[in-house]
C-alpha cells in the first residue's frame, strides 16, 4: 500500500449521518399516513380486487362502445386544448408582467431593477401565485355547481390553474435565457414587447413549448380526474364503468390514455427537434 | 456638441473606480477612437455614452438632451438614435441575420411592423444593402450559431448601419477579426459615418488601425483620460506611457499585455 494513513472515506461519516437523518424523518411520515401494505393482501381483500382486474381482460370493443370511447376521447382532447387556449391567454400578459427579463431600470443598474419596478411585478405574481395555487378539482367542483355537469366546467377549471402555472414557468424561461440580446435592443430604443419578440423569444420558444405540451398532456390527465367529479370527457365515461364493474371498457380506456400520452410525448419531441 | 460630458465618474459596484473626472466634447461627425490597456475603463466609457450606464457624479449632454432628466419613454427615443457595436454581438443563436441587423431600427417601427417583420422580412432589401458593405450579403438567411466570431461581429456592424443612428459607438468592433478584415471592416464604418455625417467613437486595441483611420485619438488608462489629441500629432512617448505596465515590466514577452486574449462567444 503506497498511502496507509488513507484507508477510510472522509465523507462516510458525514453520508451515515445524513441516512439516518432521512430514515427517521421518513418514519413519522409513514406512521402518519397510515400506509400499511398487508391491507392489500388481507383475505377478502386481495380476493375483489383480483375479481375487478380479471375483468380487465379482454378490453372492451364492440362498436357501440367503440363509438362512446372515441366521442368521450375527443371531448376530453377538446377540454385540455380549449383549457390551454384559455390559460395561454392568461398566462402570456401574466407572465411578460411577472417576468424581471424585459426591465428598463435594470439596463443601467447591472440588471438588478429598481425596488419599485420590482415592487409593480408582485401583484402580477401574486395573482400567478393565486391562481395555480388552488387544485384544478376544487375549481371544478366549484364550477360543476355554477355552469352545471359538462365539459365547460372542466375547460374553465383548467384554464385558471393552468394560467397560473404557465406564466410563472415562462416568466422564469424568459429570465433563464441570456439577458444581453434583450438589454440590447432596450438600450437601441425599442419597446419592452419588441425586445422580446426579437430578443427574448426566439431564445426561450424550445422550452416553452417543451413546457407547454407537457401541460396540454398534464391537462388531459387532469380532465380525466375531472370526468369523475362530472367535468364530462372519459373520466366521465370511466366513473360510470367502474360503477357497474365494467372492467373491459376501464381497460379500453387506459389504453386510449397510453395512446394519448404517447401522442403528446411524440408531438413535444417533435416540437423540440424542429425549434431547439 | 453632438455629446459633452463634465466631471463625469462612475464606480462599478464592487467598489471598483472604473471613471472618474472624464471631461470630453466632441462635434457632430467626428471621428474619435479610444485607446487604452485593458480595464482601462474604454468600455465603461462606451456604455456611459450609449446610456446602458447611469453615470455616478458629473453632466452628461447626448444629442442635445441630458439623457437621465428625461422620461423613460423620451430616453426610448434618444436611445433609438444612438447605435452601440458590442464586442461579443448580442444575437440570439437561433436568429437569422436578416432578423437580427433589421432589429436594429426596431426604435423607430411600431410594434405591429415589427411583430410582421417576425414573420416575414419586411425590408430584407435594406438588410442585404448593409450587409452587402461588409461584404456579408450571401448571410442572410443564414443562422446566427452558423457564422463565425468575426462574421458575427460584422453583423452586429450591419445591424448599427441599418439602425443608421446619429452616434455610432464601438466596443472593439474588430476584435476576432483577421488584420486584413479588420483594416477594411473600420474603413466601411469610417466611410459609412462621414458618408452620412454620424459621429464615430469606437475603442480599440490596434494601436495603428486607430491612427491609421481615426482623426483624433483619446488615450484612456485608469479611468482618466491621458491625452485627447490629433492622430497625427500621437508621439510614441505617449503611447508607450498610455501602455506602460508595471506588473509585466519584469515578464520577457511585455508586449503580451498590448493583445490579451479575447474570447468571442459564439451566438
Amino acid at each position: 500500500m503506497l498511502n496507509p494513513t488513507v484507508t477510510r472515506d472522509p465523507a462516510a461519516p458525514a453520508r451515515l449521518l445524513l441516512t439516518l437523518v432521512a430514515l427517521t424523518l421518513l418514519w413519522p411520515g409513514l406512521s402518519l399516513s397510515e400506509l400499511d401494505l398487508g391491507v392489500l393482501f388481507d383475505g377478502s381483500n386481495a380476493e375483489t380486487m383480483g375479481v375487478f382486474l380479471a375483468g380487465f381482460w379482454p378490453p372492451a370493443h364492440d362498436q357501440p362502445f367503440l363509438a362512446l370511447l372515441a366521442q368521450a376521447t375527443l371531448e376530453t382532447l377538446a377540454i385540455a386544448t380549449a383549457g390551454m387556449a384559455l390559460a395561454l391567454l392568461i398566462a402570456l400578459p401574466g407572465a411578460l408582467l411577472a417576468t424581471r427579463a424585459l426591465s428598463l431600470s435594470a439596463l443601467s443598474r447591472g440588471g438588478r431593477p429598481a425596488w419599485w419596478a420590482q415592487a409593480l411585478r408582485w401583484p402580477a405574481r401574486g395573482l400567478l401565485i393565486v391562481l395555480r395555487s388552488i387544485p384544478e378539482i376544487v375549481w371544478a367542483l366549484l364550477f360543476v355547481r355554477a355552469v352545471g355537469l359538462g365539459p365547460t366546467a372542466g375547460v374553465l377549471a383548467i384554464a385558471i390553474t393552468y394560467a397560473g402555472m404557465l406564466g410563472k414557468v415562462y416568466a422564469e424561461i424568459f429570465e433563464s435565457v441570456d439577458p444581453q440580446p434583450a438589454r440590447a435592443l432596450l438600450a437601441a430604443g425599442s419597446s419592452r414587447l419588441q425586445a422580446f419578440c426579437y430578443g427574448v423569444l426566439p431564445q426561450a420558444t424550445g422550452e416553452m413549448l417543451s413546457y407547454s405540451v407537457y401541460r396540454w398532456e398534464c391537462a388531459v390527465r387532469a380532465s380525466v380526474v375531472m370526468g369523475f367529479v362530472g367535468a364530462g370527457g372519459l373520466g366521465q365515461q370511466m366513473d360510470l364503468s367502474m360503477r357497474m364493474f365494467a372492467g373491459g371498457e376501464v381497460a379500453s380506456m387506459l389504453l386510449t390514455f397510453l395512446a394519448l400520452v404517447l401522442l403528446a410525448d411524440l408531438l413535444s419531441r417533435l416540437l423540440r427537434w424542429r425549434f431547439a | 456638441m453632438i455629446l459633452s460630458l463634465s466631471g463625469v465618474g462612475h464606480t462599478h459596484a464592487d467598489g471598483q473606480a472604473a471613471l472618474c473626472d472624464i471631461e470630453l466634447r466632441v462635434a457632430q461627425g467626428e471621428r474619435v477612437a479610444i485607446i487604452g490597456p485593458s480595464g482601462a475603463g474604454k468600455t465603461t466609457l462606451l456604455r456611459l455614452l450609449a446610456t446602458a450606464l447611469k453615470p455616478q457624479c458629473g453632466q452628461l449632454e447626448l444629442l442635445g438632451e441630458q439623457p437621465w432628466a428625461l422620461s423613460v419613454a423620451q430616453r426610448q427615443r434618444l436611445r433609438a438614435r444612438i447605435g452601440l457595436i458590442h464586442q461579443a454581438p448580442p444575437l440570439p443563436p437561433r436568429q437569422r441575420v436578416v432578423t437580427a441587423v433589421l432589429a436594429g431600427r426596431l426604435g423607430q417601427w411600431s410594434l405591429g411592423r415589427s411583430l410582421l417583420s417576425l414573420i416575414y422580412p419586411l425590408d430584407a432589401a435594406g438588410a442585404a444593402a448593409e450587409l452587402g458593405r461588409l461584404d456579408l450579403a450571401d448571410k442572410l438567411y443564414m443562422r446566427c450559431d452558423q457564422l463565425s466570431g468575426g462574421q458575427l461581429q460584422r453583423v452586429g456592424i450591419a445591424r448599427v448601419l441599418y439602425q443608421a443612428p446619429e452616434l455610432i459607438l464601438a466596443d472593439e468592433p474588430v476584435s476576432a477579426m483577421d488584420p486584413v478584415l479588420a483594416n477594411y471592416t473600420l474603413g466601411v464604418l469610417n466611410r459609412e459615418a462621414q458618408q452620412r455625417n454620424a459621429t464615430l467613437l469606437a475603442s480599440l486595441h490596434a494601436v495603428e488601425l486607430a491612427l491609421q483611420h481615426f482623426p483624433r485619438i483619446i488615450g484612456v488608462r485608469a479611468g482618466r483620460i491621458l491625452f485627447d489629441k490629433p492622430a497625427t500629432a500621437v508621439t510614441s512617448e505617449e503611447l508607450a506611457a498610455l501602455y506602460a505596465n508595471e506588473q509585466l515590466s519584469h515578464s520577457p514577452v511585455p508586449a503580451a499585455a498590448f493583445a490579451p486574449p479575447l474570447h468571442i462567444p459564439r451566438c
